[in-house]
């Protein structure tokens, strides 16, 4: 048969009863409206709290752990070789936490395709004076241009001024709590006392809110060159390279790559990160279940609708198959009606759902452990949108499969001889 | 193009939950071309029975069934749909029209679902079956806007749209009252004098057997007697 007669019989079945059509065409609308603006803000969460330590974190970071040289002297006897050595009390043997060769490593990974960008690192324990009462924290000396590129470093600077950490020598930034602390306000000096016992006055020129409060805690931040200065070491001294990828997936295999290429230690953000990953990955599934259900229970309503609608229309399809239309046809025109209720609720839900999730995007939302946030996160991901119109063509096509099988079943001289 | 139109040998039919009394038994006769022939009886005598079997609607019963030297017994549904549109024409008792649909649609659908013309021609054979009917003013109405005798004139337009090689009707005039009925009747009759149509209808009205060319009388599931109208 024609398609053309099936959507013009459809078309007319459904228009004869356009309020009932409408009823369940609505209940598809909502539950697709309910699961664009749900899930788009449920990943649009999901993405600031990811982007919370995504951005901050490296992808690949290298450093030098302190540790035990794996090649004890024992290993040199020959007679001992094929035994088990017990050795006790084995003492580090590397002192410097430095990277050693960084300007190579550097110059190397920069000529990698796969990187987005590297940005060394000097970390040191530090203690901040405040009168008698020295509070122990962290000094990061970074690249500041660099680190802002890459990780946002200007995006928790909630006061004073991040470029003033590079322009202004021997300055400091501070984590909030930790100023509030130690009393200090932008334009005071601060007295850091390093590991190795001296003292250093550094100019506080900006404060810097993560939005976790025991980070925020222990941090200082100081320009590279300035950190090098208070450690007395020379300018190829680094303790930290970190490496921003292209594509972040990569971060594994770079790390391990890096490790052996280096013979440093090489950390991946996944690695680093565990917990995150399992906590968005959980939260998404959430969104996906409460959504999906929304469709099945719409997809109930379209059954029960085509239900209804074959009852009242038994008569006719007696006489649409008294007159030559087979069961198939009669099938085909029932999912033609089930699907066009889909295709037509789903977009015009798809529609109120971006609507929605606007409206969503302009409620304010301030926080002050969120300083970058000023309006409810909304991820607009068109994948969301796709599979919303998949899915409804889906439920209310298995919805009308059902309805429609039985239609096709319908016989008529029952219905012909019964009046 | 000599053979019968339709062929019934030795049907029977037994319902389920009264297996002991048969409903129809061994029904056998033929429908030549152009014979315009009315199976009269009581109602419960089987008749209808009769008529949706030969119709391939109702497919379970013993016997063989032929329609145009066709053996319509035990072929699949699909076919007998086919068969049904292309080579019957029904008229219930009860019009039976699609309310969702304007007359001349109506009319059409059988055709478009043959889709052995296009939809222009389909409309124009439509348009002159309305005519011969004389209700070519009802063409846009919808059928609930129509009187009983109006919906069952439309009726027989849809059973003529694709030329069928017989037009089945069980009681067309039954629902009817004398002035409708009469003419339904005429038209019948001006079916099969003009057109040569092959017509086959049950009914409990004696007044309109008179006018067939050929009665057959039922009773108990069986044929009792058959004989030629004295109107040929």
């Amino acid at each position: 048969m024609k398609s053309r007669l099936s959507i013009d019989i459809a078309k007319s079945l459904l228009m004869a009863r356009w309020r009932q059509t409408l009823v369940a065409a609505i209940g598809v609308t909502f539950s697709i409206m309910m699961f664009i603006a749900l899930l788009g803000f449920m990943t649009g969460l999901n993405i600031m709290l990811d982007d919370l330590f995504v951005n901050r974190t490296p992808h690949v970071r290298l450093y030098n752990e302190i540790e035990q040289n794996p090649n004890q002297p024992i290993k040199n006897v020959t007679i001992y070789n094929g035994y088990y050595h017990f050795i006790s009390s084995v003492k580090a043997s590397n002192s410097r936490e430095q990277i050693y060769n960084s300007a190579a490593i550097i110059h190397t990974i920069q000529k990698d395709k796969r990187v987005l960008g590297i940005a060394p690192k000097i970390t040191t324990p530090a203690f901040f004076t405040e009168g008698s009462a020295r509070i122990s924290g962290v000094i990061n000396g970074i690249d500041v241009q660099e680190e802002n590129r890459l990780f946002h470093f200007y995006d928790y600077i909630t006061s004073g001024s991040g470029t003033d950490l590079k322009v202004v020598p021997n300055s400091i930034v501070l984590g909030k709590v930790l100023a509030e602390e130690l009393l200090v306000y932008i334009g005071d000096l601060v007295y850091v006392t390093t590991s190795t016992g001296e003292v250093f006055p550094l100019k506080l020129v900006g404060l810097y809110e993560s939005g976790i409060r025991d980070y925020d805690k222990v941090q200082g931040f100081t320009s590279i060159t300035t950190a090098q200065k208070i450690l007395g070491k020379p300018a190829n001294y680094v303790t930290d390279i970190q490496v921003k990828l292209n594509d972040i997936e990569q971060a594994p295999g770079v790390a391990k790559e890096y490790s052996h290429l280096f013979g440093t230690q090489a950390v991946d953000i996944q690695t680093a990160n565990a917990e995150f990953e399992t906590g968005s990955f959980i939260r998404t599934l959430i969104s996906y279940v409460v959504g999906i259900t929304l469709l099945i229970v719409a997809g109930f309503g379209i059954y029960n609708i085509l239900n209804m609608m074959i009852y009242e229309k038994m008569d006719s399809i007696a006489i649409l198959k008294a007159t030559g239309f087979s069961g198939r046809d009669v099938k085909k025109i029932f999912l033609m009606i089930a699907i066009s209720i889909g295709l037509f609720g789903g977009t015009v839900g798809l529609f109120l759902g971006y609507l929605l999730s606007l409206l969503i995007d302009a409620v304010p939302f301030k926080t002050a452990s969120l300083p970058t946030i000023e309006t409810y996160p909304v991820n607009y991901n068109p994948l969301f949108y796709c599979i919303g119109i998949v899915f409804s063509l889906v439920t209310t096509y298995l919805a009308g499969l059902f309805p429609a099988a039985k239609a096709s079943k319908v016989d008529p001289v029952i219905i012909i001889r019964g009046k | 193009m000599n053979g019968p139109v339709l062929e019934a040998r030795h049907i029977g039919k037994r319902f389920p939950d009264q297996m002991h009394i048969p409903v129809l038994s061994d029904i056998s006769f033929t429908v030549g071309r152009g014979e315009f022939v009315s199976v009269m009886g009581k109602s419960g005598c089987g008749k209808s029975t009769l008529l949706y079997i030969l119709s391939t609607m109702d497919t379970d019963y013993e016997g063989e069934l032929l329609i145009d030297g066709e053996l319509m017994t035990g072929k699949k549904s699909g076919r007998l749909a086919e068969v049904r549109n292309e080579k019957i024409g029904f008229v219930f008792q009860f019009h039976y029209l699609l309310n969702e649909f304007t007359v001349l649609k109506n009319v059409m659908l059988p055709g478009l679902k043959l889709d052995k013309y296009s939809e222009k021609e389909i409309e124009a054979r439509a348009m002159k079956w309305l005519d011969v009917l004389q209700i070519k003013q009802l063409a846009t109405k919808m059928p609930n806007q129509l009187s009983g005798g109006e919906k069952q004139r439309v009726a027989i337009a849809r059973a003529l749209i694709n030329d069928p090689l017989i037009i089945m009707g069980d009681e067309p005039t039954g629902n009817l009252d004398k002035k409708n009925s009469n003419i339904v009747l005429d038209i019948f009759k001006n079916l099969s004098d003009e057109f040569g149509q092959t017509l086959f209808i049950v009914t409990h009205d004696p007044d309109f057997a008179e006018h067939t060319s050929r009665i057959i009388e039922m009773e108990d599931g069986m044929i009792i007697h058959q004989k030629n109208s004295a109107r040929r």
